[in-house]
């Protein structure tokens, strides 16, 4: 079974999100999402100061199987992002969670309304199992 | 539940990521593909490929029937060498490729691929008919790859030391039969190594020893990108029916001389060479990041468009690599539509690696002008 700390929100497209204590989010992709794709080897990261909105395709991960998109979870202005990850690709199947996070974005709307609990993540997971 | 292998309990036992190939249960990888990769291409793995159809033809035609069936010539063969050759159909698309192996003069074994397995028994089956042959599937064997380039030392920790000495004689494309298992200097991924034929029933222990010998079990993930680097052709994807050995970078492999050998699809190769081979297969290498994909279209400025065949990532190199079937007339570079994208990539001659080396050198736009 993979990994769903219980304090992270989540997406229905595999990303993880977490509120830090400067407002800022952190945000990457699940551990079902790793490993589902196998082996990390590029990532497309966005432009610092690029706005998004909710749903729109800010990153791409590839594994030597497939690339994926990756969607922001929220809308907002990216303010940092992980560059270890263009040397070192595979830090987000080691540490999907930590090392392997994608990028911080200054959330637009205080509310994460629209995330799911790891409770609720943890049912699509199960769901996509069948 | 698909078809399971004599080392399907081993694949569980070694946590294996097990998925569908061909029908049969089959592991991807053991935890990472890239370091099963890097393994393989600098100490030793073991791949199971039991999944693959072994045919031993008897009888004395087995040579008639041969010379008639496949492109290449067997008559380049003696007892305990192999040739690597392609099956045609009479418009010189590949049915399947197959390693042939020539054990007496009436005794040849073949090894075809798994997901080819039906169409090319009842293709065997059908062009045996006037030959006096028997024809018999193996399936209570098993076939594990032990590759890499410090294999060799680690035979004699494997076998009796007679069996050592004669295993580490064989010259590569050799075989030899040592009590029942079948053993042959030839392999999937452009290193050093060796495929073993054994009985089913004694392929968990030997896979035991294997590990006891720190040969490392590695999945279909890392036999593709090591397969994809050494530049070999996998059938389904580089090459089908409706294409030729001319057309898929295998010309090496289709024997013209003698001119009055008739096998099965020369008449239409003879055609195709007459008329100009208008595709080829080739290597791509990215310049940029990312990673090449499969059916992705290749633009060949001025003389049309290819695609893509096997698209991958080198761990090697760490560049997108592909082979791709091109207009003929391509030249060092082209460009590829990856994601919307049109990105340049060089045009190289595979492979793409050689016994652990890069086997290019990058050549600029601007040097080729």
């Amino acid at each position: 079974m993979s990994s769903v700390p219980k304090s992270l929100k989540y997406s229905n497209s595999h990303e993880w999100v977490r509120q830090d204590e400067d407002d800022l989010l952190t945000v990457g992709v699940t551990d079902h999402a790793q490993t589902m794709l196998g082996d990390l080897v590029y990532v497309e990261l966005p432009e610092l100061e690029g706005s998004f909105e909710t749903g729109q395709e800010v990153a791409v991960v590839e594994s030597v199987k497939a690339a994926a998109d990756v969607y922001s979870p929220v809308s907002g202005e990216i303010v940092e992002i992980n560059e270890l990850l263009l040397e070192n690709p595979q830090l987000i199947n080691e540490d999907p969670y930590g090392k392997g996070w994608l990028f911080r974005i200054r959330p637009f709307e205080s509310e994460l309304k629209d995330l799911l609990s790891a409770d609720e993540y943890s049912k699509v997971v199960a769901s996509e199992a069948h | 539940m698909g078809k399971r292998t004599p080392l399907y309990q081993c694949h569980v036992e070694a946590q294996a990521k097990l998925v569908d190939f061909a029908g049969w249960d089959m592991p991807l990888h053991y935890g990472s593909q890239i370091q099963e990769h890097h393994q393989v291409r600098q100490q030793a793995g073991m791949f199971d490929v039991s999944h693959m159809t072994i045919v031993d033809l008897h009888g004395p035609a087995v040579a008639d029937y041969l010379r008639y069936l496949v492109a290449n010539n067997i008559d380049r063969l003696v007892p305990g060498k192999a040739l690597y050759t392609c099956m045609l159909n009479e418009q010189g698309g590949v049915i399947d490729d197959l390693i042939v192996y020539k054990m007496t003069d009436n005794f040849y074994r073949l090894v075809v691929n798994s997901g080819t397995r039906e169409k090319d028994l009842a293709w065997l089956t059908k062009q045996a008919n006037s030959f006096e042959l028997t024809l018999t599937v193996r399936d209570d064997c098993a076939m594990l790859a032990i590759q890499g380039p410090h294999i060799r030392e680690k035979i004699p920790t494997l076998f009796s030391p007679d069996q050592a000495q004669t295993i580490l004689n064989l010259k590569v494309f050799h075989a030899a039969e040592l009590d029942h298992y079948f053993i042959a200097r030839t392999g999937y991924t452009g290193e050093d190594g060796f495929e073993v034929i054994l009985p089913a029933t004694e392929a968990p222990a030997f896979w035991r020893k294997l590990l006891a010998a720190d040969i490392k079990p590695c999945g279909l993930g890392a036999r593709d990108t090591l397969r994809l680097e050494a530049g070999l052709n996998l059938y389904g994807a580089d090459m089908d029916e409706t294409v030729t050995p001319l057309e898929s970078n295998l010309a090496w492999t289709v024997a013209f001389d003698p001119t009055d050998r008739q096998f099965i699809g020369r008449t239409a190769l003879e055609k195709q060479l007459h008329n100009g081979v208008k595709q080829q297969l080739v290597g791509l290498v990215l310049e940029g990041q990312g990673v090449l994909r499969n059916h992705q279209k290749v633009i060949v400025d001025g003389f049309g468009e290819g695609e893509i065949t096997s698209g991958s990532f080198s761990p090697t190199l760490s560049k997108g690599i592909a082979l791709a079937r091109v207009p003929a007339q391509v030249g060092q570079h082209c460009l590829v539509d990856m994601r919307g994208k049109q990105v340049p990539v060089q045009v190289i001659k595979p492979p793409f690696v050689k016994q652990g080396k890069k086997t290019f050198s990058h050549i600029t736009e601007r040097e080729n002008e």
